[in-house]
């Protein structure tokens, strides 16, 4: 077995500057898991806004140093990374994908003109026939086609077909691992569902691995291989993400559990309904 | 305290306290003298009863947030309203959105309480809180500045809330405290109308629950109507007593929220219901194929057509009307077959 990805005991750290005082905020603390190459799969980050999963990808990405601990990409420190050939080569190989696919695109540009230039930078391209070919190719794997994109502006396409751009984007270096921070937290049920689709027909079809950082705990029992759940900065559960999702074992990760809604009224309504009736338990507690 | 719940008499109670009738709402826009029209809000009428919360789901650009803007009276150009009306009736006296401005300008904001879309940001970050709250509500509510201040602290308290919260900045406070405070300046005045776009949208899970039992609580407190809108079903499944879905800028369906996840009768609606996704349940859903509609050029006919698994050639060429069928309306040539499909 090859290693693709390591985080070995991974702590990051903000200095905080108050009104009066500095303080360390502990963004990420003590996080170790790995992937293989042999067994490409969907990993997933779970928890609520502040637990730490951008700090997180954002390490994975290169674009944060940790604090303490060692981040390996096929087995090589990604802090001692130096030279810009170096760099642009293992950016080739983890791409990142955005939350907002309106804010991923500069608006003054056609989408054509910003994917060729991700197949010049990270392919080394310099053949128009060539740029194209590789671009078509990856539209081609989230069920587009340069036909359909040449000439257009980002405002002229849906969200969702911006998202699946997004995605064409990042697979036309070829990439081992995709890091997708909130992918779908902005979009409806039938989009969101096309998008983490599209994720496992990548993993199937190209073998790439995908670390899928989310809160909504659907869509990562739907698609994921493993899950971490963190809660601030700490990972508090780990393991087959069925099993996990299914049957958390952790106080956090069953209260986040509970916290889902079910698509369904009369289980919803019940629960809406405890909600009101405690609240007004504890209303009636309180003096005055 | 309890605050006692007006009981109105039975023929103002049967009345709709908002009557939506055939409204057309586009953007009009000139490019350099290229006229382009987006047919956001594409003949839409709906009524809401008093006391009741009705939700209105459909995938993104399909025109929601146009709609409850037009019907709360907040629309600019180029959204202008090209046909139809919005009424509200506050306790028998009638309020005709479109037709008289002034006098919905004046009445509006003590009967009607629109929250927008992101309204967390409502909150200025250099102000603190109770400015917020003196800026929105002070005028409508004609207490004086004492009175009302006791007026806001109660109502505070009443949704959860410390009233220390008012000397507060935004920052200062987490986000499910900044959504309850959004929740009380929607409902400090009182109001019988709320209008309020994607409200949970942008909450943290587990705050998630006690938001909306909260919004159900001040509704019921105040035997106000919720008209709201969002793309999460789930939230529609949890506090909406009827759903309207809206495709392309028009209402496809509508009906009770139990009938509508239980017996969808438009293929659009079984396919929003049948995406969604279930812990303890892998099995794979299917999106919808093809691309959402473009508002300046819909679809002929009925607008689903080009994605629909039912479509048949009547479909491509003549727009169904929405009818009554079963509990709710529905618009669709084959409405009701989509449980054999
Ligand atoms: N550049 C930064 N400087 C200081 N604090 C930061 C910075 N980036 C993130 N944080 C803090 O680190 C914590 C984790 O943030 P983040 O990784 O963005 O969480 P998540 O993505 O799970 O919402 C938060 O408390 C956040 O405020
Ligand atoms: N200011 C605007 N100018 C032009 N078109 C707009 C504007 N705002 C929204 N639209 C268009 O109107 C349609 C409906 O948008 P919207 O009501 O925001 O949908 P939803 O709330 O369902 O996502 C979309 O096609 C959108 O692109
Ligand atoms: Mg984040
Ligand atoms: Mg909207």
């Amino acid at each position: 077995m090859t290693t693709l990805l390591e985080l070995d005991h991974i702590n990051k750290d903000y200095r905080i500057r108050g009104f009066l005082d500095r303080s360390t905020l502990h963004a990420v603390k003590d996080v170790s898991f790995s992937l293989e190459v042999e067994k490409p799969e969907i990993f997933t980050i779970v928890g609520e806004s502040g637990s730490g999963k951008t700090t997180t990808a954002r390490m994975i990405l290169g674009n944060e140093t940790p604090t303490s601990g060692h981040l390996r990409f096929m087995g090589e420190d990604v802090a001692a990374i130096r030279s810009r050939a170096e760099r642009l080569k293992f950016m080739a190989r983890v791409q990142p994908i955005f939350q907002n696919p309106f804010e991923a695109f500069n608006p003054l540009t056609t989408l054509d003109y910003f994917l060729f230039a991700t197949a010049k930078r990270f392919l080394g391209l310099k053949d128009q026939a060539n740029i194209e070919a590789a671009t078509d190719r990856a539209l081609n794997h989230v069920g587009l086609s340069l036909a359909e994109v040449r000439g257009r502006y980002s405002h002229e396409l849906s969200g969702g077909q911006l998202q699946r751009i997004a995605v064409a984007r990042a697979l036309i270096p070829e990439p081992k691992l995709i890091v997708a921070d909130e992918p779908v937290s902005m979009v409806d049920a039938s989009l969101r569902m096309s998008i983490v689709n599209l994720f496992r027909d990548l993993r199937d079809t190209l073998g790439v691995s995908i670390i899928y950082i989310t809160h909504d705990l659907s869509t990562a029992y739907y698609i994921s291989d493993r899950v971490i759940i963190m809660h601030r900065g700490d990972v508090v559960e780990a393991g087959d993400a069925k099993t996990v999702l299914g049957h958390p074992q952790h106080a956090y990760s069953r209260a986040l559990r509970e916290a889902v809604l079910p698509p369904d009224p009369v289980a919803a309504r019940r629960i809406i309904a405890q909600r009101m009736a405690s609240a007004k338990a504890a209303e009636a507690r309180q003096p005055g | 305290m309890l605050a006692v719940v007006e009981t109105k008499p039975a023929s103002v109670e049967a009345k709709p306290v908002l009557r939506v009738e055939g409204l057309k709402a586009y953007y009009q826009m000139n490019y350099f003298g290229v006229r382009r029209e987006v047919r956001a809000v594409d003949d839409i009428s709906l009524t809401i009863k008093r006391n009741e919360i009705y939700g209105i789901a459909g995938e993104s650009s399909s025109g929601k947030s146009s709609l409850i803007k037009t019907i709360a009276g907040a629309i600019t150009p180029p959204l202008r309203v090209v046909e139809g009306s919005v009424k509200f009736d506050f306790g028998g006296k009638e309020l005709d959105v479109y037709a008289e401005r002034p006098a919905m300008k004046a009445a509006r904001w003590k009967h009607l309480s629109y929250v927008m879309q992101g309204s967390m940001n409502v909150l200025n970050p250099v102000r603190k809180v109770k400015h917020a709250f003196h800026d929105f509500a002070f005028k409508h509510m004609g207490l004086s500045e004492q009175d009302f201040r006791a007026r806001v602290e109660s109502h505070l308290q009443r949704i959860g809330l410390d009233p220390r919260v008012l000397e507060a900045y935004p920052h200062q406070l987490s986000g499910g405290m900044r959504q309850r405070l959004t929740i009380g300046l929607a409902t400090v005045c009182e109001p019988e109308f709320i209008i309020a776009d994607e409200p949970t949208t942008a909450l943290d899970v587990l705050v998630q629950q006690d938001v909306l039992a909260l919004i159900k609580e001040v509704q019921q407190r105040l035997g106000s109507s919720i008209i709201f809108v969002t793309h999460d079903m789930t939230v529609h499944a949890a506090i909406a007593d009827r759903i309207g879905i809206v495709y392309a800028g028009r209402l496809v369906e509508e009906g009770p929220t139990i009938d509508v996840f239980e017996r969808p009768q438009h293929p659009y609606t079984a396919h929003l219901i049948a995406s969604l996704p279930r812990i303890g349940d892998t099995k794979k859903r299917i999106a919808l194929p093809g691309k959402p509609p473009n508002l300046a050029d819909p679809p002929s006919g009925c607008r689903f057509h080009p994605r629909c698994p039912l479509a048949i050639d009547k479909c491509t060429r003549e727009n169904p009307p929405l009818v009554p069928r079963q509990t709710g309306r529905v618009a669709c040539w084959r409405a009701g077959e989509v449980e054999a499909a």
